[in-house]
């Protein structure tokens, strides 16, 4: 945006459920979609006497997530109660971290390879757990305004990242949240899928005006519950331009008397954020440790022990692809944004056809074309590593041309075929030299203007003879065409 | 003299020799609960049928040579702040009223194992919060001594039960007193274990950091017996602690050699009652007399208990108590005339055009909760939990909340510095004996000074036992409170046990109900 007067700034703070098999402190399952409080128990629906206990796995789920993002882990964290009253918060408060959380200090690099932006580290501020609250569903029909509560959600484990305000685009928005995403889902930490609601994000934005006097902040304003990418994106682009227009016509600035952080909510239909809360309203959480939970202790042994457990993660996994195989970041960077699978797959057919920039070709271009067109995930795709390789083999030692390659690409994927059991479908082979031979001495034989046109300095007028090899045998090779045509010729 | 007469210990022993049935006993004690709990009201809710059903199928099992658990068919009494699976719970609060639990406590559950006979739900301060079991929604329960006293509180339904004749064993909790004062009101021995010595899984929270269960009985061998029934770790309780339970019942009759008794100067001060200075002191004697050195020491913080206590409890219970909101369970108010109640005001706003009532006036679901909860809570439920959400809000968090928390780490300190050089505290339970009902229900300032002795065991998270140690001379039962070190129970219970080897202070019983 370098035609607006102001940055825009911003801080996201993200929720991610974690992927355990039960919730945070009781053994229900977490499962998505299951019939309204089915997955309940005394502990999760805060029943009189019920007490909560940790689940572990939760916690080191935590663990790897605050590692991969470089915070610092303190030695002891505790947890502690968020009270307010909600009939979907059964208990009156969260179990949540405040002052002494899990994780903090650390940092996300993003990059653009479309070179957008520099390349950069987004700080995290912390990372903390906490359970998360049912659902409301509020069924207006009838005029009944009635609310019923889905309690199948309560308890289950959430990830809170809080960015610093770092983020200075729409454009650095997307790639912090979509670097995010792709390490945690190759930790395994959560499937972050944003329709089920595993990926939540609150953003907090305002904009700096550079005016005659210096620097002006604007208020802060959060932005709430932003459940795609592309709402993100709009409901920022519309932020900042309300914000500038708000400054234009009062002139308000942070810390003025009587601003405050103002909480907003996205309407994509209209395409406008709205005002969620008017008034001035400290919220007092009245927070406190849960008497109810031990405090954790992670020692620097722990840590280690988890770090050096952790899988390779995609910014290393990008590195390593580019200087091994020479491709581009570009390449490295749609390989790696699929997911481990597809980064095994392009390394196997590297491996076998032998030509790494080659193989990404076919991966990103080919493969990624008809997982699109048919909607399918990579474990759908006909066609194994293995076969994709020899093909793209085939193609690196000359002996099949690349749009007769894509036919065979094409067969092998619609017929589960090998490339060999293709070619010989097709009837595609390497024509024998002396038929190539005597297939141009025909076609030279056949068209004189051609050869006067060649043997008057237009070498580039060949290029008609080898449409017509191609008709007499589409075996033949463009090139060893052109050349043995040129050789007639020159003979003639 | 008749089965209720009897000890827990040796009714138990006759059950083992079959020379009493179960159902014999359930009978006596119904017996009992129905010709006296109409004075007492130790009890808010009985079912006798369920308890003879279950009481005869211990009795077969035993018959059949099968086995039968520890409590082989004693009958017990449950203060109504744990929850009992199907059967109604209700803390002794409106809000809870009609509260049926869809699980067990843990201690129920061990109970029940162990083949305990629940008696029935016996009657309480309201979540546990008083010293008199006045503050009940239902009734007042009374001093089997003298029924015009209370029995003391909050578990005072526990001890008048059991000093009626109408249980030989109860269970308690004790928050900051609750099972030991009402023991020494009602001449009653009672333990408040080591914190994480029982689990409060199903205990309904009052203050989760100083909640714990414990037996009620009418001697030190009795509640030795119940304890090692409940005690030990819970995986659903994480602040429950891993440690073997010993086999109190075994040992509680073996005297300890050598014991080293410290006196508190402090629990010596003004305002303690002269004739429970008495009897304490002459039981200090008891104890000489049985090989005990005695050592005056110092508590420099027991002064700072009760302010302290005052914060820290209320604080987490204005929490706790916050998930009582009419909406997912308990007293709801009547919907209908609260929002007729809300269309009103709106209309009359309305009239008179006051905009700025309009903008304030209540949601229908804030109502719903304000509503509820001025309902269904009594008033010093609703005293305390002011007082904790004040304590716990910005600004004054540090200055309330935090600086307890410190005070009380010097509490604890104060302690464990005691018990480098003692094995046990000794001092009185109470600072008076059983105060009128009603004397002391419009100022809750002097009903807390009545936990002067008791609340700062449970800030220092350590066991403690009330036993009688005399009467007054209106025939007032007094009580003698030892404090012990983290999980140090079993010597505890065998120190007890000694004292009450030498005096006969806890087979007294008092005249009600005629002669057991």
């Amino acid at each position: 945006m370098p035609d607006q007067p102001y940055d825009l700034i911003v801080g996201l703070e993200t929720h991610v459920q974690l992927l355990t098999q039960t919730k945070l402190f009781c053994g229900c399952s977490t499962k998505f979609g299951a019939a309204p409080n089915t997955q309940t128990c005394p502990v999760c629906i805060g029943l009189p006497g019920s007490l909560p206990v940790m689940n572990r796995k939760a916690f080191r789920l935590g663990l790897v997530a605050a590692i991969a993002l470089n915070c610092e882990i303190p030695e002891f964290t505790k947890w502690d109660r968020k009270q307010y009253y909600y009939p979907d918060l059964p208990k009156g408060y969260q179990i949540s971290q405040y002052d002494l959380p899990m994780s903090k200090s650390g940092w996300l690099e993003i990059s653009d390879p479309k070179g957008r932006f520099a390349t950069k580290k987004v700080g995290i501020i912390r990372a903390h757990l906490e359970e998360d609250a049912g659902k409301s569903l509020h069924d207006e029909a009838a005029g009944k305004a009635d609310s019923r509560i889905d309690l199948n959600r309560t308890g289950t484990p959430l990830l809170e990242i809080v960015s610093a305000p770092d983020i200075r685009s729409t454009e650095e928005t997307r790639a912090y949240l979509t670097e995010l995403k792709l390490l945690l889902t190759y930790l395994n930490v959560s499937d972050c899928n944003m329709q089920e609601g595993s990926l939540r994000v609150d953003a907090n934005v305002n904009i700096h005006i550079q005016t005659l006097q210096g620097k002006i902040a604007t208020p802060i304003v959060e932005i709430k519950n932003l459940n795609s990418f592309r709402f993100i994106e709009r409901a920022l682009a519309y932020e900042a331009k309300r914000q500038y227009d708000v400054w234009q016509e009062t002139g308000r600035k942070m810390g003025d008397p009587g601003t405050f952080k103002q909480t907003r909510g996205w309407d994509d239909a209209k395409g406008v954020t709205f005002s969620q809360r008017e008034k001035e309203e400290s919220s007092d959480y009245r927070y406190f440790p849960d008497p109810d939970l031990c405090p954790v202790i992670t020692l620097a042994g722990d840590v280690r022990e988890v770090r050096g457990s952790l899988a390779e993660l995609p910014a290393a996994m990008r590195h390593r692809l580019e200087k091994s195989y020479g491709i581009t970041p570009y390449d490295s960077d749609v390989i790696v944004a699929q997911g481990q699978p597809l980064v095994t797959y392009y390394e196997e057919v590297a491996r076998i056809g032998g030509d790494g920039k080659k193989a990404a070709n076919w991966v990103t271009q080919e493969v990624l074309r008809v997982l699109n067109e048919q909607a399918w995930s990579l474990e759908k795709f006909p066609l194994t590593a293995g076969a994709l390789g020899e093909l793209v083999k085939l193609v690196v030692a000359g002996e099949i041309e690349i749009t007769r390659a894509k036919e065979v690409f094409n067969d092998m994927v619609a017929h589960k075929r090998s490339a060999a059991e293709s070619m010989a479908a097709l009837g595609i082979g390497k024509v024998d030299s002396s038929e190539l031979e005597a297939i141009c001495r025909e076609i030279v034989a056949a068209n004189p203007k051609i050869v006067a046109d060649v043997k008057s300095g237009k070498q580039q007028a060949v290029g008609a003879l080898v449409g017509q090899a191609k008709k007499k045998n589409p075996n033949a090779n463009p090139n060893d065409v052109r050349r043995i045509c040129l050789e007639i010729i020159e003979r003639m | 003299m008749s089965l209720t007469a009897h000890s827990a210990a040796d009714l138990l022993r006759d059950l083992a020799a079959r020379k009493v049935s179960s159902v014999e006993l359930v009978n006596a004690y119904a017996e009992r609960i129905r010709r006296l709990d109409g004075q007492i009201k130790a009890f808010l809710h009985v079912d006798f049928d369920a308890a003879l059903a279950r009481a005869k199928e211990i009795d077969g099992r035993r018959a059949a040579g099968k086995p039968v658990g520890k409590l082989g068919g004693l009958p017990v009494a449950i203060k109504d702040v744990l929850c009992t699976q199907g059967i109604k719970t209700t803390c002794a609060s409106k809000i809870l009223q009609n509260f049926v639990p869809p699980y067990d406590a843990t201690v129920v559950r061990k109970l029940k194992e162990a083949d305990a006979v629940i008696l029935g739900k016996t009657n309480m301060d309201e979540f546990a919060m008083g010293g008199s079991t006045e503050n009940s929604a239902y009734f007042k329960t009374t001093n089997p001594w003298d029924t015009s006293r209370v029995p003391g509180g909050s578990s005072g339904g526990a001890a008048a039960c059991l000093a009626a004749g109408m249980a030989p064993l109860s269970i308690g909790t004790d928050t900051g007193g609750s099972i030991r004062q009402p023991a020494a009101f009602c001449g009653v021995t009672g333990i408040k274990p080591t914190y994480g010595r029982v689990s409060r899984y199903g205990l309904v929270a009052f203050a989760s950091s100083l909640d714990q269960i414990g037996p009620l009985g009418r001697s030190a061998e009795d509640c030795a017996l119940l304890l090692e029934a409940i005690a030990g770790h819970d995986p659903r309780d994480s602040t429950s602690a891993d440690l073997p339970v010993p086999e109190y019942a075994k040992s509680v009759s073996q005297p300890l050699a050598g014991l080293k008794l410290g006196l508190v100067r402090e629990y010596f001060g003004k305002g303690l009652d002269s004739e429970i200075e008495a009897a304490v002191r002459e039981a200090v004697k008891v104890y000489q007399s049985l090989g005990a050195t005695v050592k005056e020491l110092s508590m420099p913080h027991s002064k700072y208990g009760i302010a302290t206590y005052y914060i820290i409890a209320p604080s987490e219970a204005s929490s706790n108590l916050a998930r009582y909101d009419g909406v997912h369970y308990g007293y709801r108010t009547d919907e209908k005339a609260m929002l007729d109640e809300l269309a009103a005001e709106q209309k009359k706003y309305e009239a008179e055009n006051n905009t700025k009532k309009l903008a304030d006036l209540d949601t229908p679901l804030i109502r719903l909760y304000r509503k509820t909860r001025a309902e269904g809570f009594g008033p010093e439920v609703k005293r305390r939990i002011m007082l904790g959400t004040y304590t716990l809000s910005a600004g004054y968090y540090d200055a309330y909340y935090l600086k307890a928390l410190k005070v009380r780490r010097l509490i604890r300190q104060d302690y464990d510095r005691a018990f480098e050089e003692v094995d046990f505290l000794v001092g009185p339970t109470t600072p008076n004996p059983a105060f009128k009902l009603g004397e002391k229900t419009d100022d809750p300032l002097a009903m807390y000074l009545e936990d002067l002795y008791t609340v700062t065991l449970n800030l220092a998270g350590l066991g403690g036992i009330s036993l009688p140690c005399g009467f007054t001379k209106s025939g007032l039962p007094i009580g003698l409170q030892l404090q012990c070190r983290p999980f140090d129970e079993e010597r505890l219970l065998r120190a007890a046990a000694m004292y009450q080897r030498a005096t006969d202070w806890h087979t007294k019983r008092p005249t009600i109900g005629g002669k057991e």
